[in-house]
């Protein structure tokens, strides 16, 4: 396949998401500047203008109007997809972390990192129809790792909101009264910082990839690990295929490798496994970074990977990719 | 001047050479065949046949070939079409078309299947940097913990797995994967310099000690420097043996140094034991004529050859073969 070659962020990328319709392919990247691109050609629709710091995350809504980012500028930002317009800023006291709008897109998750004397935290914002009637007020804020939570993303139903971060503990949380559900089991689970959660589309399982050099796919209702997928290096992405049994992990260089890895440039690959039997399929090479950021067009046809490098590279399938049989 | 005359009907008016003018050859197309569009075959060349006129006014064929490759299909919902009408904004507003922004990629890259190193197109880097061995980027690199085979498969899936595990310590990768020929035995080592009986330089290697070793591998575990004093001592005054040692375990990595304090000496014994096969009543005497070194190498466990892929090691070091080192040990 011929990748297509995006070079709009100055700065390492730190998250992709496509849109619902998978037309649009919304980046994030530490340049304070997120991007759409369309996601069939990769022509550049526009960029939000008005972070003053690293962006970490986005997500938009289901009908592609909304698009919510945080930032480590202590603010996380609703924006009008169409014009770039910016519609409202919720602050806190911290970065901004993670963000995921709820399924129906009424409301939003953030995290927020540790900072000084504040702890880390997850906050629940309501999201108001029309942008005036917004409010900043949240919902409901919970509080309880230790470290960063590098992701929280709702379960099923909106009833549940799941966390991971710094410290290997994935969590879930019920989302009317805030209690802890549940903890994975420590035994199992990831032994460093989990850096990546990639939900699958019908929610019932989800992916989280880790520095321990593993990805682990786990059970949303039970928290029990599935499958285990080992690399080589330190996972810092994670997707899943919607369309064929494939988990996809993108990765860091191993610090210990960095002064004897030969210098041919490209060579940091995405790798695919098999979800069900967890060898490895492939990779596909290109970046000259570190990967930082994955992600699956909602059709399984395409997927698109950004580096430390500020490329994102968008890859359209050939018809062979979905004949792979190990 | 126009030559076609209003109202003139169906007939093509008729060219009279004194009615042209020098520059009048645009009006002249009707004289060129007309264009053809060869549409896009199954590989999505497009040819498109134009004639002209140049500026000599010679009628000019012009063919275009373009390439026509549909990166994906794009079937795209209603709302998804009406997006691709947006304006631009923000930093994209004063983008033209031909912004650098977005290329293809130049080179095709495929869904690497993993795959042993050896079988890898790329050549295989003799000697070189042992370490960039190591990390051969893309295919997983597959070394056999049981059999120290690489490449082939897992250590799970080793073919002789039930064996008991290989000494520790630490087992080295060979340097190439070429198939290695087969001199079986208490390996010792040439280098290539020595082997083709070629020139070497160097009087002065003669005298200094360091220079009269050889080293020794393909030993069985519990071989320790008597036995190779033992063994080398026929050949000429012997100044130090060592044979190296796993420091948790005390067996034998399988190899070890004699050095001969005459560099005669240590020639003589090159030449008589490369290639001998010694047992020492505990392995089985190595078939000389196997060539299946790899497959030996599992059966024969106690025999492992430790080829340490040593910085200063020439490449194409054969598997087992005598020499004197050329460094002091």
């Amino acid at each position: 396949m011929r990748p297509i070659l995006m070079k709009g962020h100055e700065r390492p990328l730190t998250f992709l998401k496509y849109n619902r319709d998978g037309d649009l392919l919304f980046s994030c990247a530490k340049d304070h500047n997120p991007t759409v691109w369309f996601a069939d050609n990769g022509e550049r629709l526009g960029t939000y203008r008005g972070h003053n710091g690293a962006v970490w995350c986005c997500d938009v809504s289901r009908d592609s109007a909304r698009l919510i980012t945080g930032s480590a500028d202590q603010t996380a930002k609703l924006w009008n997809v169409q014009s770039g317009q910016q519609l409202f800023t919720f602050n806190f006291d911290s970065p901004a972390r993670a963000v995921d709008f709820s399924v129906g897109d009424k409301l939003a998750v953030i995290t927020t990192d540790p900072f000084m004397d504040v702890t880390s935290a997850i906050h629940v914002k309501r999201i108001a129809g029309d942008p005036e009637d917004q409010i900043g007020e949240s919902a409901l804020i919970l509080k309880g790792p230790q470290g960063r939570i590098n992701r929280a993303v709702w379960g099923p139903l909106n009833r549940t909101i799941i966390s991971a971060g710094e410290d290997a503990v994935i969590r879930i949380w019920d989302s009317e009264t805030g209690k802890l559900l549940k903890e994975n089991d420590p035994e199992v689970g990831h032994k460093k910082t989990i850096t990546s959660l990639a939900k699958s589309v019908d929610g019932s399982h989800f992916l989280t990839g880790s520095l321990d050099k593993s990805a682990k796919l786990w059970d949303t209702r039970t928290l029990t690990l599935i499958k285990t997928y080992v690399t080589e290096r330190p996972v810092n992405a994670v997707a899943m295929s919607p369309l064929c049994d494939h988990v996809v992990l993108g990765g860091g260089q191993d610090a210990s490798t960095v002064t004897t890895t030969d210098h041919r440039s490209g060579k940091f690959e995405a790798k695919f496994y098999d979800k069900i039997l967890q060898e490895e399929i492939g990779g596909v090479k290109g970046h000259f970074g570190p990967i930082n950021a994955l992600a699956f067009n909602p059709d399984g046809k395409s997927f698109s990977s950004g580096g430390e490098d500020g490329y994102v590279r968008l890859h359209h399938f050939d018809s062979d990719y979905f004949h792979i049989k190990i | 001047m126009a030559l076609v005359r209003p109202g003139s009907g169906n007939q093509p008016p008729k060219l009279r050479w004194g009615e042209l003018e020098e520059d009048d050859g645009e009006d002249l197309d009707f004289l060129l065949p007309p264009r053809q569009v060869i549409g896009p075959d199954e590989d999505g060349i497009k040819r498109v046949i134009e004639y002209k006129f140049n500026e000599d006014g010679n009628k000019v064929k012009i063919t275009t070939i373009t390439r026509v490759r549909r990166l994906a299909q794009a079937r795209l919902s209603k709302r998804a079409v009406e997006r691709r009408s947006w304006p631009k904004f923000g930093d994209a507003v004063h983008e033209d078309v031909g912004a650098r922004l977005t290329m293809v990629s130049t080179e095709e890259i495929f869904l690497e299947r993993p795959r042993a190193p050896g079988s890898k197109a790329e050549e295989p880097k003799a000697g070189g940097d042992p370490l960039s061995q190591l990390t051969k980027g893309g295919a997983a690199l597959k070394l056999c913990r049981t059999c120290g085979k690489k490449g082939d498969h897992w250590t799970s899936h080793c073919p002789y797995k039930d064996l008991a595990p290989p000494t520790e310590g630490f087992i080295d990768k060979p340097p190439t994967t070429e198939a290695v020929p087969g001199t079986p035995s208490t390996g010792k080592y040439v280098p290539p310099v020595q082997r083709g009986g070629g020139d070497r330089v160097g009087s002065d290697m003669r005298r200094r000690n360091d220079e009269n070793s050889v080293r020794v591998t393909n030993l069985s575990e519990d071989t320790r420097e008597p036995d190779l004093l033992e063994l080398f001592r026929p050949f000429g005054a012997v100044s130090r043996v060592y044979v190296a040692l796993d420091k948790n375990t005390s067996v034998s990595r399988g190899f070890g140094f004699v050095n001969f304090v005459n560099r005669e000496d240590a020639q003589r014994a090159i030449n008589k034991l490369n290639g001998d096969i010694r047992t020492d009543g505990v392995g089985f005497p190595l078939d000389r004529s196997l060539q299946n070194l790899p497959d030996l190498l599992c059966m024969a466990r106690q025999a492992i050859c430790c080829t340490r892929s040593l910085p200063w090691s020439v490449a194409h070091r054969p598997y087992t073969e005598v020499s004197p080192c050329k460094r002091r040990v």
